[in-house]
């Protein structure tokens, strides 16, 4: 009985006391969060510069250390703003602003190179600012060299002595295998038909510049036709959407009608500009096409969303078709409405097997052989990641960091 | 009546004299076909002036930029065609892009066809620990480009096993090509819809 009063008040005790213990600790983390958030935030420290490697000068990296109110304390920072001065004493302008969690920003903001450069960081919360002492100075630097295509640079050494190799051994004579293309085979075909119809031949070189691949084999491939169709004796009708393009085409097919000894049979007047707006030149074309009634078109080069149009309306003339693209999206309407197409790098091998150019039968060659060389990275590559080893991979992905390591 | 209702009036005519070439050629279409090629050549002359040569040459000559007196002597030089015999100056300027351009290109066409193409098949065959979908794929991946580039090399006939494995690729090609075409098909209905849009909107206010 006289243990029942002891428990009685120890347990009156000790509610009374829990209570009061919270609200005193609450009270006392409330003022201290009142006070954190009424001052500034702590500024950053730690700010380090650096020149942004690998690039041509116009960078500058800058790291810091969180401030303690955003890492943690008050976690009221708002965010980070990086100022430049070309002086130490400033002013300081506003280059660059990254949220709160942010240690680094690169600035690339109108910079020289083999400038000095100070910075400082500025903290900021919804009281006000922080700027962290002045760093620098620091120079935006021009690299000679962007490791970060270290691969670049291997994949082009060995394609370059590849092609190399091979046109040295094709300027000597040595027999370079080039396997038929059935575009090709319908070439000769198709001249002789527009020759026994006593129609023209139409040839399209493409909507592209004189810059583009494909526009420079078809060149090529002109070369080849504007022969065959001089020795033949019959028309053929360039139009072209690219005054450049057109002044290629005109030397071309001039030199195939002198190489078949027949300079008097070139006109200039069939190898000519239309224009430059891509639909117009089509009108254009669509029009010889139903006036003119060419025995065979040919639409070789690049080509965009015309290819159907002209290709469908050559087709309803009539006409034997023979296209050539490398423009993907294109093919298939090629394929669709012409009677023979030359996918993607067939055209550059059409223009090296129409001419025998040692020249261009090396390249050829040599861009075969770089094909062994993709065919076998893909091997080597999947094979090792079957094994688990990632380094090969990582190489053609961040061949830098393989480098640094 | 305004300009906007007489620029309206003029568009759907020129749309129409366009369209009746799905009958056959005819004088409608002519006309609209000569005055497409004319004002479009008329405004590349007037568009390639102002956004090539004036900010690209002129305003540099006039900053004395001298360097670029040399696009100026090799313009100079394509426009020598126009004299016989002098005219062979103009196979140095012809040369120099041709030569420049293909130059430049090598480097992007490494980048993108090659290396590219090398990391996005270094795909994992390992069927630990992901769908067999996946692993499906990524085989379909690793067959399909193997056997394209096959399909692509010239230097053997397409005989033996060389043949057969073309062949496969000649299978992943059109497949490739047959949704290309339905992907392109999709996007030309849209273009047609937009004129019709025009038509039975704009101009006719029908819909």
């Amino acid at each position: 009985m006289t243990r029942r009063p002891h428990r009685f008040l120890r347990r009156a005790v000790l509610s009374l006391a829990l209570p009061m213990l919270l609200f005193v600790l609450l009270v006392a983390t409330g003022h201290a969060q009142s006070s954190a958030f009424d001052r500034p935030p702590a500024p950053v420290t730690n700010v380090a510069l650096k020149d942004a490697p690998d690039d041509a000068g116009g960078a500058i990296t800058i790291s810091w250390t969180l401030s303690p109110d955003d890492a943690g304390g008050a976690m009221d920072v708002i965010g980070y703003d990086v100022r430049r001065s070309t002086s130490p004493d400033g002013p300081f302008q506003t280059v660059k602003s990254v949220p709160r969690g942010s240690s680094e920003a690169a600035d690339e903001t109108d910079l020289d190179s083999d400038v000095n450069y100070f910075y400082r960081v500025v903290v900021k919360d919804a009281k006000g600012e922080a700027p962290s002492v002045v760093a620098g100075p620091v120079q935006a630097k021009v690299q000679w060299f962007n490791l970060g295509r270290l691969n670049t640079l291997i994949a082009t050494i060995i394609y370059i002595t590849l092609l190399l190799y091979f046109i040295f051994h094709a300027k000597k004579g040595k027999k370079l295998f080039i396997r038929r293309l059935a575009g090709l085979d319908a070439l000769d075909e198709a001249v002789g038909r527009a020759t026994e119809m006593g129609k023209p031949i139409l040839y399209v070189p493409g909507i592209s510049q004189i810059s583009d691949v494909a526009t420079i084999a078809s060149i090529n491939i002109l070369s080849g036709v504007a022969r065959t169709v001089a020795e033949y004796n019959t028309r053929v009708i360039v139009p072209n959407y690219d005054p450049i393009v057109m002044t290629v085409a005109q030397e071309v097919v001039r030199e195939g009608f002198l190489a078949a000894g027949k300079p008097d049979a070139y006109d200039e007047h069939d190898v000519f500009y239309v224009t430059t707006n891509q639909f117009a030149f089509v009108a254009a074309v669509d029009g010889i096409m139903v006036r003119e009634k060419p025995a065979t078109n040919l639409f070789i080069g690049m080509f965009f969303a015309e290819s159907l149009i002209l290709a469908e309306t050559g087709a309803s003339t009539g006409a034997i078709q023979i296209a050539g693209t490398d423009a993907v999206a294109q093919i298939p309407f090629f394929i669709a409405a012409c009677d023979y197409t030359l996918i993607g790098e067939e055209l550059y091998a059409a223009s090296a097997y129409l001419s025998r150019a040692p020249l261009l039968l090396g390249s050829l060659k040599g861009q075969d052989w770089m094909k062994i060389c993709l065919i076998g990275c893909i091997a080597v590559g999947v094979v090792t990641l079957l094994f688990g080893i990632e380094s090969f991979r990582d190489f053609f992905e961040t061949p830098l960091m393989i480098f640094r390591q | 009546m305004s300009l906007e209702l007489f620029g309206t009036w003029l568009a759907a005519l020129l749309t129409l004299c366009i369209f009746s070439f799905l009958y056959k050629d005819n004088p409608f279409y002519k006309f609209a076909e000569h005055l497409f090629v004319g004002v479009s050549a008329g405004y590349w002359l007037c568009y390639n002036y102002w956004n090539m040569v004036k900010p690209n040459l002129i305003d540099n000559l006039e900053a004395h930029n001298w360097e670029y007196l040399l696009p100026l002597i090799l313009s100079a030089f394509m426009l020598m065609r126009l004299i016989p015999k002098v005219g062979w100056l103009s196979r140095w300027a012809i040369a120099f892009m041709i030569g420049s351009g293909a130059g430049l290109m090598i480097i992007t066409y490494l980048q993108s066809n090659f290396l590219e193409q090398i990391k996005s098949t270094l795909v994992s065959l390992d069927p630990t620990g992901l769908p067999w979908y996946v692993v499906l794929n990524s085989f379909l991946i690793f067959v399909g480009v193997v056997s394209g580039l096959v399909y692509f090399f010239f230097s053997k006939a397409h005989t033996g096993v060389t043949g057969g494995v073309a062949r496969v690729g000649v299978v992943f090609l059109m497949v490739c090509f047959g949704a290309s075409f339905g992907y392109t098909v999709m996007a030309r209905i849209s273009l047609l819809i937009g004129r019709m849009y025009f038509l039975l909107h704009d101009w006719l206010g029908l819909v």
